[in-house]
């Protein structure tokens, strides 16, 4: 047994308005920068749909995550390592910027400054890539927002396996539901496994991937083997680019940006201790739809005394055992198993979980046909097809999904007879398996949500995972030669001049 | 050619481009690692990339071996194996050739894709078009050499190429001799392909040193950046285990488990 210790993520769909503040928070603080307009390191996207970038979903066309191979073990599913260097000279399964979009601004200064006219001035939109004009515009980062676009490109969803969709397609049974998406800071990540130069890796101390800027080389492998396509290549700096979980703010006990500035309450970040020794054959689960339970195995309770002895041995800081004890993620995950991983069958062990959503009767069951059992709804019936969240959550499992969404079902039942009606009604609780204190418990964390509750971040132990002593006085984030003055005007190693923004008008 | 621009070409600036090329990639790499990269173009534009990448890089990996075994395996090597110069100027023509038409198509392609593709031209830097337009025009002086190399197929021109490039790296002064009287197409090529060497470090061609063949020895896939103070505990272990006194700075004993 190793253990090690993460600060996971649940994400609670039941709550998710779709605002985009996330993305957009996190845009203004990471990727407002040439190369990377097309990358959002956090996205939100409207299910059913293709999603960003298109069929990302679809690892038939992208080859994205783990393989499992006829003896057990599990290779990164564009290839074993030879191959991946035969495909460095060109990559058969990297995304063109077009499968994202082409990143794309407006000629607003010409508002500003047009002559009078008959017509009102427009600013039309202009390629960020090219800086050329752009008659019309095909595709953005959220171009399906709450069900844009016709159900047959929609349909190509992924999620649709073994659900009869055509019926979906139809006004009166369509269905929805937003996703946000970042980077699931992996277990097992495969886009540390492709990279040939061993630019992305793991910390230890809080389980963060991230890319060394000045290692990588740009071989682009690591876009095809995240199966998320959660790896950006920025085009202006050869580099690619991911979502590095504000490591800055976690280390200082911070929530992520995204975490900080959600206005749904609907995310959490927490601690989970697990056995590193496990993660291989966790990941090597025959069954895909065993994946879920495997990771579940993965990890470690804080409260079990032998785990913490193990984990003081390994080096686990007490702050993060105390945290790990307090989780919200092991709680939603472990305690009430109503946060899930996304698409377990990718095989990378994912630590960014979601909660799925409740959604309302169909219209068929309510007039009169509706599937009940006792009190509450049957979770079957529920508008949003069972199987098509037991697709996205755990690999087409629906009995952990079922369970999760009777329990969320079980709190507002419960709830709802302690204040409206004035009653305890363990009855409720016992029928799906919980306690009327762990309910009590759940509601104080997933209903109220306090900022304390959905928080528990211990700060990081710097001296402990690098030589704060080397770093003290150093410049911190930066790209490339640091403070150290290389960027000159005349600069002899082709280093990325600051560029003024760029907004050219054309007359009209 | 004067006696004094053939020194200077091909006795000295061997030596600059040498220099040049091993020392600015040194420095560029300790100073601008972040600069460091293939500079890839493939997301924004797949279409000529497949055939005209996998063309060209195959095509000039071939051509470079190829090169450098012929014309630094010293002549006495080919002689005691038996291999008549004639028969290795033949071999160096067929492969060469093959792999030179295949690089030819590939860098024609990529040429193309760069000039007249939008997206491409536009975020393309001088030092982009310039590299590609100079190996586009070195490998077309190296395939027309092919016609002169007909002409005489016994390979002794051939052995003054090897005598120049070995007596470069043995420090001969009078290496510069031994290609004095070859095809001025000969000399252009050489001069070309020096100057490719001088502009290295300053161009994208860099990311050739960091042809990441390593990976092939990774031992598992996954990389994790252990904790700093796991390492000097292991250090200081090891050190407590040689029964040397710690090295400053590394954690006594009793704080190892904290």
């Amino acid at each position: 047994m190793k253990i090690r210790a993460q600060i996971a993520m649940v994400l609670n769909l039941d709550k998710c308005i779709g605002c985009h503040t996330c993305s957009v928070t996190c845009k203004n603080v990471w990727t407002s920068r040439e190369g990377m307009e097309y990358a959002w390191f956090n996205n939100v996207e409207t299910k059913p749909g293709v999603g960003y970038p298109r069929e990302w979903e679809n690892q038939k066309k992208w080859n994205g995550g783990w393989r499992r191979k006829r003896n057990g073990e599990i290779e990164p599913k564009i290839g074993a390592k030879w191959r991946i260097l035969a495909n460095i000279f060109a990559n058969p399964d990297l995304p063109e910027i077009d499968d994202y979009y082409e990143p794309f601004t407006f000629d607003y200064e010409h508002l500003h400054t047009a002559k009078e006219s008959k017509a009102f001035p427009t600013a039309r939109p202009r390629s960020a890539i090219t800086g050329q004009r752009m008659e019309k515009i095909e595709w953005g980062p959220n171009w399906e927002e709450i069900l844009g676009g016709e159900f047959e490109k929609r349909s190509r969803d992924v999620n649709f396996e073994g659900v009869e969709k055509e019926i979906y397609g139809q006004f009166e049974n369509t269905f929805m539901m937003y996703l946000p998406r970042l980077c699931e800071h992996c277990l097992n990540p495969a886009c540390v496994a492709v990279c040939p130069s061993g630019a992305i890796y793991k910390r230890e101390e809080d389980g963060i991937v991230l890319i060394d800027q000045d290692k990588c080389r740009g071989w682009r492998m690591c876009v095809s083997g995240c199966p998320y396509k959660k790896i950006y290549y920025n085009w202006s700096s050869g580099k690619s680019e991911k979502c590095i979980f504000c490591y800055p703010r976690i280390e200082a006990g911070q929530p992520t940006v995204c975490s900080e500035t959600c206005v749904g309450r609907i995310r959490y970040l927490g601690v989970l201790l697990y056995d590193a020794d496990r993660i291989e054959s966790a990941a090597s689960t025959p069954d895909e739809k065993d994946l879920y339970q495997a990771q579940l195995d993965v990890f470690l309770d804080p409260e079990d005394p032998k785990v913490v002895a193990q984990a003081r041995a390994d080096g686990v800081p007490d702050a993060w055992i105390e945290a790990a004890k307090h989780s919200p993620v092991w709680k939603m995950a472990m305690d009430w198993k109503v946060a899930f991983p996304l698409h377990p069958e990718y095989r990378t062990l994912p630590m960014v979980w979601y909660v799925p959503p409740l959604s309302p009767i169909q219209s068929a069951a309510a007039s009169g046909k509706m599937g009940c059992d006792g009190d509450m709804p049957d979770v079957r019936s529920l508008r949003i097809p069972l199987r098509y969240l037991a697709n996205l959550l755990t690999a087409g499992h629906e009995e952990p999904v079922a369970l999760a969404l009777e329990r969320m079902l079980a709190m507002r039942g419960y709830m709802r007879a302690k204040t409206v009606e004035g009653r305890l009604d363990e009855r409720i609780a016992r029928k799906v398996g919980l306690t009327g204190s762990a309910i009590e418990e759940m509601y104080q964390v997933m209903a109220i949500a306090n900022y304390e509750d959905r928080f528990v971040i211990p700060t990081a132990h710097r001296e402990w995972s690098e030589d704060a002593q080397d770093l003290r006085g150093s410049c911190g984030f930066s790209f490339g030669n640091g403070c150290s003055g290389g960027s000159t005007e005349n600069n002899l190693f082709a280093t990325k001049q600051v560029k003024k923004a760029r907004n050219p008008m054309e007359v009209v | 050619m004067s006696e004094f621009v053939n020194a200077a070409l091909f006795g000295w600036y061997p030596y600059l481009c040498l220099t040049v090329f091993l020392l600015g990639s040194l420095v560029r790499f300790d100073r601008e690692q972040y600069t460091w990269k293939t500079g890839s173009s493939q997301l924004l534009r797949k279409r000529q990339l497949r055939w005209g990448s996998n063309l060209f890089h195959v095509g000039i990996l071939v051509i470079f071996v190829g090169h450098f075994v012929g014309l630094l395996t010293p002549i006495w090597v080919f002689d005691a194996l038996g291999i008549s110069h004639g028969f290795k100027q033949g071999l160096a023509i067929v492969v060469g050739g093959i792999a030179g038409i295949a690089c030819f198509i590939g860098i024609t392609l990529l040429a193309h894709r760069r000039l007249f593709d939008t997206r491409i031209r536009a975020t393309s830097s001088f030092g982009d078009i310039a590299v590609l337009l100079l190996l586009w025009l070195q490998l077309t002086l190296g395939l027309s050499t092919i016609f002169v190399s007909l002409q005489h197929m016994d390979g002794h021109e051939m052995v003054k190429f090897m005598n120049w490039a070995q007596g470069i790296l043995t420090l001969q002064p009078s290496a510069a001799d031994y290609v004095a009287s070859v095809h001025p197409l000969f000399k252009a090529h050489l001069v070309l392909g020096m100057t490719i060497f001088l502009l290295f470090p300053f161009t994208r061609l860099v990311h050739v040193w960091s042809a990441p063949i390593w990976y092939l020895g990774r031992p598992g896939y996954q990389v994790v950046r252990t904790r700093f103070a796991e390492r000097r505990a292991h250090e200081a272990v090891a050190a407590l285990q040689r029964s040397t006194p710690l090295r400053a700075g590394a954690r006594p004993e009793h704080q190892l488990a904290e």
